[in-house]
């Protein structure tokens, strides 16, 4: 019971990314969606780039990136490495803006809002967008504490919410049988592929809508590699992905779209089956079927 | 034939570098040793509990120890909030290469390497005559309250001598905590600010308890800054109060080697105090260097 009041104080928190909130997205929202018809659009393009060019200092690393994204569905990056995929997806929670020196044009939109603007409130639209790193990080803490994080840091201090939420990500994240009677054993002390899933459960506990996974499984052995990709598709019905991967197997398993990224370049992007039988550019073609890469 | 004199000069020189290594080694053997056949003796319960009685003749230091001790951790709450945060501002918040950024660093460089009596002069100049004298004009008209040698002086001079210590050890704390739990409490909404105090600050805690350690090693030794500004030569009172004098074990041990009024039998005396302040400084460098060796095995652990 207590805990659905303090979900919904989260929950709305987190639903403005806006800081000086209703009115700024309310007006938006009217702005940019202003027919029944185009709401239901939106409604299927949870995020989408429009134009966007990124750099490095003076070296562009993403020219002209025009990307949507789906809401529900799994959405993935393939391309050999350096050709911006990392620098793609960390665009979609500004997670690049701590980098020195970097300049972006052109726009990112969350549900139609532009998250590049002027008075987006960065803490809670990474709660919006989570993100899941190629090398897992958890935290030096217990299993318990590094899911709780999120919700620590949101204010949360009632330990039985803590323990509900902790229990329902890591459910969510296919670990809790494994750690529900260590959970306060160190999170540096269980294997490689729990560790990964430790940080998915620590990016669901705050409930996000969007989940950003950059190789997640890429350090991992083929059967916590199979764990995951089982995961992420289970987790499609709540969420929308966006996952990196330079397996061309793992995407086409998991995802439902694909973009093929080369030297900072959108490619191609479609639906994965076209991708991977179909492809229109003769540069996908020689990528999917390993001609090079 | 110039190829075998090369080879006899190598063996002379690489035979130098062994001799060099060896005569320190005995240095400190000698010292060490000297101090302890002459200070043993002394060690006893008497000593640590009593004042000193007849002229530093007999008795004990149990008020030089008392001194210290107060000193050292009046210093310790000084220097380390503040060398904390210089070092969370130099790593965390300005640009490396920013002007602020490059002049504190110059000033913590430049403060390692000034000679500790110049501390001395600048504690009673700055804290006692400026700030002390200050306090009186402003709240004691016509006392002498603040505005004398006391043992919140000589506290805050030995922090800011001791400042560089922290900052360094503290930098190099912050330094050593991965970029990906920032990058992580970042990405699960963490402001700067909370990152700093969940995660990095917590990570670095040993990193900035070896440079407290080390910082009140380095305090505890020291005689010059504390001389003008706090330290007595015989108190019959231990200090109560922070504009009290105190007395201190270097100090004493200075004093007592320049002031007795009988060599002769003060000497064992000297011997113990210097005994005392030996382990004393030996304990907290081996603690300090137990702490990092903690640290660094957890670090590796930690990936
Ligand atoms: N922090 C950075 N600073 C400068 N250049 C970078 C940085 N990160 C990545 N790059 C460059 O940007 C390009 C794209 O890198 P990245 O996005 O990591 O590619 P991918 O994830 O596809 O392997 C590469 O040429 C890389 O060298
Ligand atoms: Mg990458």
């Amino acid at each position: 019971m207590q805990r659905d009041g303090n979900q919904k104080e989260l929950k709305l928190s987190g639903s403005d990314i806006t800081k000086d909130r209703h009115n700024r997205v309310l007006k938006d929202k009217e702005e940019i969606v202003p027919s029944v018809e185009k709401e239901a659009s939106s409604r299927k393009l949870k995020m989408e780039t429009q134009n966007l060019n990124f750099y490095y200092g003076t070296a562009q690393a993403l020219k002209n990136v025009n990307l949507p994204i789906r809401e529900n569905h799994i959405t993935a990056l393939i391309g050999p490495s350096g050709c911006g995929k990392s620098t793609f997806i960390r665009t979609l929670n500004r997670m690049n803006d701590i980098i020195p020196g970097i300049r972006i044009e052109g726009k990112v939109l969350l549900d139609g809002i532009d998250i590049y603007r002027e008075d987006i409130d960065l803490s809670a639209l990474r709660r919006k967008v989570g993100m899941v790193f190629q090398k897992s990080n958890p935290f030096p803490k217990s299993i318990f504490e590094n899911v709780a994080y999120g919700l620590r840091i949101g204010g949360v201090k009632n330990k039985n919410i803590l323990e509900e939420v902790v229990e329902k990500a890591l459910k969510d994240a296919a670990l809790w049988e494994e750690v529900k009677d260590k959970l306060h054993t160190s999170s540096l002390d269980i294997s490689g592929g729990q560790q990964q899933r430790v940080c998915i459960a620590r990016a669901l506990a705050i409930e996000p809508e969007v989940i950003l996974m950059d190789e997640p499984a890429s350090a991992l052995d083929p059967i916590s590699t199979g764990k995951i990709e089982e995961l992420i598709l289970d987790l499609k019905r709540d969420y929308t992905i966006v996952i990196v991967t330079h397996n061309m197997q793992q995407s086409a398993r998991i995802s439902d779209y694909t973009g093929f990224f080369l030297l900072g370049e959108l490619v191609e992007f479609d639906q994965t089956s076209k991708i991977f039988t179909n492809p229109k550019d003769r540069r996908t073609e020689d990528y999917v079927t390993g001609r090079f890469g | 034939m110039s190829r075998s004199f090369s080879k006899i000069q190598g063996y002379t020189f690489s035979g130098l570098t062994l001799l060099a290594s060896l005569v320190i080694v005995a240095m400190l053997g000698v010292i060490v040793w000297n101090i302890f056949i002459n200070g043993y003796g002394t060690l006893s319960w008497g000593f640590f509990t009593r004042a000193p009685e007849q002229g530093m003749t007999a008795g004990g230091i149990f008020p030089a120890i008392f001194g210290t001790v107060a000193l050292v951790i009046l210093m310790t709450i000084a220097v380390v909030p503040l060398g904390v945060l210089t070092a969370v501002y130099l790593h965390e918040y300005a640009k490396p290469d920013s002007v602020i950024a490059r002049l504190v660093r110059a000033a913590v460089g430049n403060l390692a390497g000034v000679p500790s009596i110049v501390f001395g002069l600048f504690g009673l100049g700055f804290f006692v005559h400026f700030v002390g004298g200050g306090i009186d004009k402003l709240f004691y008209p016509g006392e002498v309250a603040w505005g004398q040698p006391a043992i919140i002086w000589a506290a805050l001079t030995l922090a800011v001598l001791t400042l560089p210590v922290v900052i360094v050890s503290t930098e190099e704390a912050l330094r050593a905590v991965p970029n990906e739990y920032r990058e992580a409490s970042y990405a699960l909404g963490g402001s700067k600010w909370l990152t700093i105090r969940k995660i990095v600050l917590p990570h670095s805690v040993p990193g900035i308890l070896t440079g407290a350690i080390l910082a009140v090693g380095r305090g505890a030794g020291e005689v010059a800054p504390i001389m003008f500004t706090g330290a007595a030569y015989f108190l019959p009172y231990l200090p109560s109060k922070l504009n009290d004098q105190f007395m201190e074990l270097g100090y004493h041990i200075f004093v007592m080697s320049t002031q007795s009024p009988d060599v002769e039998k003060t000497k064992p005396i000297l011997y113990g105090t210097v005994l005392v302040l030996l382990i004393l400084t030996f304990i907290l460098n081996l603690l300090a260097i137990l702490i990092r060796s903690k640290i660094r095995t957890a670090q590796r652990r930690a990936r």
